[in-house]
């Protein structure tokens, strides 16, 4: 598999690793049901069949946080940002 | 001069005669010869024992595919078991062993299997071995260690290195056949990057092995040619020796080339085999195919070979498989094994075509043909004294001491399939072939179900200019050489009916058609259940011989047509990989990196105990 980095290019996967899921948010501490947010947020994930959004950390090139949109039917990978920079338009 | 060489042709280099050992026995070849090839010119038809049965076998193919003919190749450090001798390259001291067998090649005491085959059908191990529950670890399991495998491991360090090496292109063309090499070819004029990747050691394909003339020349010409002119482009690297084994995703392919496998030790500092990761944009895959056999009575002889491997041997090897050769066959290619050998001088008993009407282009050559008739049984045990022809329900006997079969094509369809393709049934030509194909693959020629040569070329240049486009570069001018359509009908034949004796599908697990019929009658009726029973297609071969006819046949006594029961996965390796290449550099002390804490010294020197991985200091003076 090859991911094509933003910043350096198509490269192989080797030069990866991959984190996990890129949907989930860190719930607040300090709202009221915080105790089954975290729980959720901790263990419960999606398993789709499709689209799918994950985070990859460039360490043997840029460094850099990475979102891929990659199809977990046909591992074809439609979209690769900066994680660092998801809030920005 | 060794007894089945022929006087003159091949592709051998008659000046530099090699001498080999096969079981201790001193044998003479020349270079360009394989191991099989070199043991066919001698006379030896009888190379190894079977895995189940130890029933004695010969060489039935002359490539990759090859099922039967494993030795044990090199000794001491460097022995390299279930090697198979139709790819192994001859040199000179080359030493190979059969396997599988005890006291000896000729008398096997394994062999009372043989008779004790009504014992041990197809799962016999699943009812036999299930009780009582105590027997198992005292009894059981020790019985099944001492008889499974073939080969013994060398069981000492292996002394040479191997490597793992990337490459990257635009276009890699898997084959070079005739469609690879006009791949490669229309691809590598257009300007585009080029890898062309064949596992032999020679270019050219099946044109080293049949006499098909290109442009008015002979073949042998034209790919000699080719050769010249991509080594002239500068973006084209020809890698021969490299089988490329699997395919991953998004462009990326594996491939094993045997750096040094035709030397006795490797030059120092080069590897004995290289791991490529080959990254491309376009994939041309002109694999070709792989011929199949016919499911008779005691087809598993020595003596008893594919009529594409007999065309082989005579042509590219000019060693003959025997004096007198019989040919069985369903469709028009069959009868070309006849003609080349005819042509060469050798006796051709009679040509056996199940179909009623040969074709008329080799009814010039006056070869016997009995049509109309399926050969039932083959006589002999260690080689081929005679077979049973079955025709209008009378059985004649006709004598021959080689017999070529010819059951049709399967194109090489098994690197469209690693990316989870399914390959179509294509009645036209009686086989599967590519379904939907990995993104960025072409499949060009034989493996494209396109079996004739002036189809081969079409198709590679098709595919090969096609790439080079969609990578960007212009399409090149490239005109197409001529070439014969030469017939290619075949009427479908799996197995002969009238056979008494074993008739095998599974030549490496020795699976015949009885077992098939045992698991359809038992329930295991679904491919993949079919294979797990009986272990149709298990073997290192992978099944490239015994899948689709070991398929058809269930299709035939399940009242199913092929399609409807569909092929079991093909996965990757296309060829055997050793542990050796997949390793690389990773082993012993380099299995892992040793990193080592700043203070390392200073704990050493208080004489700490080191933990493996971090060498870090654990205790000191014993004392944590």
């Amino acid at each position: 598999m090859r991911i094509p980095c933003p910043f350096c290019g198509p490269r192989g996967n080797d030069e990866f690793t991959y984190l996990g899921d890129a949907i989930v948010q860190r719930p607040d501490p300090a709202a009221p049901e915080a105790m089954q947010a975290f729980h959720d947020y901790v263990y419960l994930r999606e398993n789709p069949s499709g689209l799918h959004q994950e985070l990859w950390f460039h360490g043997s090139g840029c460094r850099s946080w990475l979102v891929v949109t990659r199809n977990t039917r046909t591992h074809e990978i439609s979209e690769v940002k900066f994680a660092g920079r998801r809030g920005e338009a | 001069m060794s007894t089945h060489r022929l006087a003159n042709g091949g592709l051998i280099d008659r000046a530099q005669p090699l001498s080999f050992s096969f079981d201790g026995q001193a044998y003479a070849g020349f270079a360009g010869d394989t191991l099989a090839s070199a043991l066919i010119a001698n006379g030896v038809n009888l190379i190894g024992r079977s895995f189940k049965y130890h029933r004695p076998r010969g060489i039935l193919t002359a490539g990759s595919e090859e099922p039967n003919a494993l030795v044990e190749l090199r000794t001491g450090a460097r022995r390299e078991p279930n090697t198979r001798a139709t790819t192994a390259e001859l040199y000179d001291g080359l030493v190979a062993a059969s396997q599988n067998r005890w006291p000896s090649l000729q008398y096997d005491i394994g062999a009372v299997n043989d008779w004790l085959a009504r014992f041990l059908p197809a799962g016999f191990y699943y009812k036999t071995f299930m009780w009582p529950a105590k027997f198992w670890e005292a009894v059981y399991e020790p019985l099944i260690r001492h008889a499974a495998g073939l080969g013994r491991a060398a069981g000492a360090e292996d002394p040479d290195h191997y490597e793992k090496a990337f490459a990257h292109c635009d276009v890699l063309v898997i084959g070079a056949g005739p469609a690879g090499l006009m791949a490669a070819l229309a691809a590598g004029r257009a300007g585009a990057r080029v890898i062309l990747a064949d596992e032999d050691f020679r270019l050219g394909g099946r044109l080293l092995a049949d006499r098909y003339e290109i442009d008015g020349k002979r073949g042998l010409d034209w790919v000699a040619q080719a050769e010249t002119e991509l080594a002239s482009l500068p973006d084209v690297r020809v890698m021969r020796r490299t089988a490329v084994t699997s395919v991953f995703d998004h462009g990326q392919y594996t491939a094993v080339e045997r750096v040094n496998d035709h030397v006795s030790v490797p030059p120092e500092h080069e590897p004995r085999q290289r791991l490529w990761k080959i990254v491309a944009k376009r994939a041309v895959l002109a694999a070709g195919a792989h011929e199949r056999m016919v499911a008779f009575g005691n087809n598993d002889r020595p003596g008893v070979m594919l009529a594409s491997a007999a065309r082989a041997y005579v042509n590219r090897y000019a060693a003959t498989p025997g004096r007198r050769i019989a040919v069985f066959t369903n469709n028009d290619d069959g009868w070309r094994t006849a003609a080349d050998a005819h042509a060469a001088g050798i006796e051709i008993a009679a040509v056996i075509d199940s179909r009623a009407e040969p074709p008329g282009e080799f009814r010039a050559l006056g070869i016997k043909a009995i049509t109309g008739a399926h050969v039932s049984h083959v006589h002999g045990r260690l080689g081929v004294d005679a077979i049973d022809v079955v025709e209008n329900r009378r059985a004649i006997k006709v004598e021959c001491d080689a017999l070529a079969v010819s059951g049709g094509w399967n194109p090489a369809v098994h690197l469209t399939c690693h990316l989870g393709g399914k390959p179509v049934w294509t009645e036209e030509i009686a086989a599967f072939t590519p379904g939907t194909l990995p993104p960025g693959m072409h499949v060009a020629g034989a493996a494209n179900g396109a079996l004739t040569l002036a189809e081969c070329l079409t198709g590679g240049m098709a595919a090969g200019a096609m790439a080079a486009v969609e990578c960007g570069y212009p399409m090149a001018s490239i005109s197409l050489p001529r070439a014969s359509d030469e017939p290619a009908a075949i009427a479908p034949l799996w197995h002969v009916k009238e056979s008494r004796a074993k008739a095998f599908v599974d030549f490496q697990n020795d699976v015949t058609v009885k077992d098939i019929a045992l698991a359809d009658r038992e329930g295991f009726s679904a491919v993949e259940h079919l294979k797990r029973y009986t272990t149709l297609g298990m073997a290192t071969d992978q099944g490239k011989i015994a899948n689709v006819s070991g398929l058809a046949i269930l299709a035939e006594f399940s009242g199913r047509n092929i399609p409807e029961v569909g092929t079991t996965t093909y996965r990757p390796p296309y060829v055997p990989v050793s542990f050796g290449v997949m390793a690389g550099h990773h082993r012993g002390r380099d299995f892992r990196p040793i990193r080592l804490t700043p203070s390392h010294q200073w704990a050493e020197e208080q004489g700490a105990v080191l933990s493996a991985r971090w060498r870090e200091g654990l205790a000191r003076n014993g004392q944590p």
